[in-house]
């Protein structure tokens, strides 16, 4: 065990699983958003991450993008990219809900047939993207989708720089955008739920469905709403990853996705703020945990965490629900 | 009314979906067998699609342009081969490797292309009767395990580990950082060169399949201020490691060995990987024997990339054996066992392990030139 590197840079390990962190907040709060308000794991959820990073790699390579572009045109690209990602992955969660789960709910079907159509649409996108993508697109643009199933690099947008060292710890421009923009698009959805009109309605369907349509709320276009949000918010980490790591595949969701799903749990599932400190929590244990053994350690030590933490906490580390008790 | 119209849609889109993914999996199998008193069916598995398919590619492709070559030249001798992609994974080998056992009409086999599905379904083949030829599976124990019906046309990796500890020491590496991803190869090669380099090797970690973010390892690897990074892995995880490396300013040496030989490493670096050094037990385009490479060239429009060449030489093992009129597995075996012939990648005859001879091997160093793979120099093997 290394304890002499864990804690000779403690707070370099620190910012790094933070930054890590981010990323898996922002899918979780997807999970969150949809069992806060249809107590319901949507496991197609990290396929909406997915296509949020191949809507970036699209415009970026529709547009030519190089490395290091000036910062005025990365500005720009980064821009695009989050529409781009942010229209896919939104439009694909509506997708998933109108094709997936809308007739099953009509239905009253039971909650297990729910996760059986996720898990079974979620291999389904997968297999799209990663077979079908390159047969239709390989011929037109060969370099992106060229190869069946295998990674596409991504350009740099922004070179890696250090900002400022404070006391050994380097942090770099990109791990701040990438907390940054996090935690910001965080706080707005936070606000959204809590302060506006529709966020009263969908806190009212999360605390009781039937009382909330007896006073005139629309639960379908409620269901619609978190879907979307969710994932825009996929988008938004489609974005990041793309500019933190730059490169995507059509499995790149699967091992994200338990991440951030676990991170929802850790922080207590169907709360918007327990998926920040769960996301962030899990980065920070899994980093710790590869530095204190060898990386392919810190899928264990993280879920040992989380089986120590829900043993204490069985409702995860800030509890649940979505409306009843506001964060 | 709408509703049911639009569950139907969605149902039929989705079954469509289905149906043309599962097609794509076998796109190109031939089906039929051999008619006459010539020729025959054998097998191909390997991960013709996946995280590291570019690796296996040229492999089917030589083997596949074999095949073609022998029916163009024996129309009464005609030899089918049928593919069976495992995504390189032995959990998807496994039940191809029964299926193939289990069907009489498949007389030998070309695979694995890796060394874990090699290992996996080595016994099977081995219950069956039926030979193993492998043009890729490098891991330095697949022949040591008492198998007796398995084969590999390229040298095994204890001759690539003491290569590249050669070439390391020879470019004066003080400070070595081995990095594997735990696989039946990766971390066989990179045990094999912590043998040879010695004290040299000052920091290692592991990572894990699909893992994409290297901090902790990154961190690691500065704190040893290593001059020289190897990667004992695959395409999937060392395409954002060199990047992140880079990025996070390590400026070591990058080496990796032949399971990076694949035109999504540099691809899925998008730069990262430039002057990056990977080292191959298979020749550069130029070099392989006959007209192989200008064939190669001709039939698939690009120069053959990784074991191109051993592909071709395993098919041709087969094809001569079903010209030399070997009609069961048995005979077949025999045939594989007491080859001895030139072929387009090296000289092919087998020891009593299935190993080729040794001082037969050739192992190359390629570097990384935007996003092509260019021969460097023939290594020392030590």
């Amino acid at each position: 065990m290394n304890f002499d590197e864990l804690f000779g840079h403690l707070g370099q390990h620190t910012v790094d699983g933070l930054s890590k962190g981010a990323i898996y907040a922002l899918i979780a709060l997807g999970y969150t958003l949809v069992y806060g308000v249809l107590r319901l794991i949507n496991f197609a959820h990290s396929e909406v991450f997915m296509v949020g990073t191949f809507a970036v790699l699209g415009v970026w390579t529709a547009f030519g993008v190089q490395n290091n572009p000036p910062i005025g045109q990365a500005v720009l690209f980064l821009v695009l990219g989050l529409v781009a990602a942010a229209v896919a992955s939104g439009g694909t969660a509506l997708a998933i809900e109108r094709i997936a789960y809308r007739p099953l709910r009509r239905k009253n079907a039971p909650p297990l047939i729910f996760l059986i159509t996720a898990i079974g649409l979620s291999l389904v996108l997968v297999e799209v993207f990663g077979l079908l993508l390159p047969d239709i697109a390989g011929g037109a643009l060969p370099t992106m989708f060229g190869r069946a199933r295998q990674i596409v690099g991504m350009p740099t947008i922004i070179q890696q720089e250090t900002l400022f060292t404070i006391g050994g710890t380097a942090i770099t421009n990109i791990q701040l955008i990438v907390f940054i923009s996090a935690v910001v698009m965080m706080a707005a959805l936070d606000w959204f739920i809590n302060r506006t009109r529709y966020g009263r309605g969908v806190r009212a369907v999360a605390q009781n469905p039937e009382t909330a349509a007896l006073m005139g709320v629309n639960q379908e276009r409620v269901i619609m709403l978190i879907f979307v949000l969710g994932g825009i918010m996929a988008g938004a980490a489609a974005l990041l990853w793309s500019m933190r790591f730059g490169f995507t595949q059509n499995s790149i969701g699967f091992v994200l996705g338990l991440k951030a799903f676990t991170a929802a749990v850790l922080g207590g599932i169907g709360n918007l703020r327990g998926a920040l400190v769960g996301g962030l929590f899990l980065g920070i244990v899994e980093v710790y945990g590869a530095t204190l053994f060898a990386s392919n350690w810190e899928d264990v030590i993280a879920f040992v965490v989380l089986i120590v933490v829900l043993m204490f906490r069985p409702t995860g580390l800030l509890g649940e629900s979505l409306g009843r008790a506001r964060a | 009314m709408r509703r049911s119209y639009v569950r139907a849609l969605g149902t039929a889109a989705l079954a469509a979906t289905l149906v043309v993914a599962a097609g794509c999996q076998d796109s190109g199998g031939e089906g039929g067998t051999a008619s006459g008193d010539c020729g025959g069916k054998i097998a191909i598995f390997g991960a013709f699609t996946g995280d590291n398919a570019g690796l296996v590619i040229p492999s089917l492709n030589g083997a596949k342009l074999a095949v073609k070559q022998h029916n163009e030249k024996n129309p009464d001798c005609k030899v089918t081969m049928q593919e069976f992609d495992t995504q390189g994974d032995p959990a998807v080998a496994t039940p191809f490797a029964n299926q193939i056992a289990g069907d009489n009409s498949f007389l030998g086999v070309i695979g694995g292309h890796f060394s874990g599905e090699s290992d996996a379904t080595m016994p099977i083949y081995q219950a069956a009767g039926l030979a193993m030829v492998a043009p890729s599976a490098t891991r330095t124990d697949l022949t040591q395990k008492g198998n007796t019906s398995f084969f590999r046309v390229v040298g095994h990796d204890g001759t690539q580990a003491g290569a590249v500890a050669t070439y390391m020491k020879a470019q004066n590496a003080q400070k070595v950082f081995a990095i594997d991803d735990g696989s039946a190869y990766g971390a066989g090669i990179t045990a094999e060169l912590g043998k040879n380099l010695g004290g040299t090797l000052v920091g290692s970690d592991k990572i894990q399949e699909r893992q994409s973010q290297f901090d902790a390892t990154i961190s690691k690897i500065k704190a040893a201020q290593a001059d020289f990074v190897f990667y004992g892995g695959y395409t999937r995880e060392a395409a954002p490691l060199v990047r992140q490396m880079r990025a996070a300013g390590v400026q070591a040496k990058f080496v990796g060995p032949d399971g990076l030989y694949d035109p999504a490493f540099p691809q899925g670096a998008s730069g990262g990987a430039e002057g990056a050094i990977i080292t191959c037990p298979c020749l550069p385009a130029d070099k392989a024997g006959g007209t192989f490479s200008a064939d190669y060239q001709k039939e698939y429009g690009q120069a053959p990339g990784s074991y191109g060449a051993e592909g071709f030489d395993a098919a041709q093992i087969y094809l001569d054996a079903f010209k030399d009129g070997k009609k069961s597995r048995a005979d077949i075996l025999a045939y594989v066992k007491s080859y001895d012939k030139q072929g387009v990648s090296k000289y092919i005859k087998f020891d009593d392990k299935g190993d080729v001879d040794p001082t037969k091997v050739v192992i190359w160093a390629y570097q990384i030139k935007g996003t092509a793979i260019e021969p460097l120099q023939e290594l020392k093997l030590s």
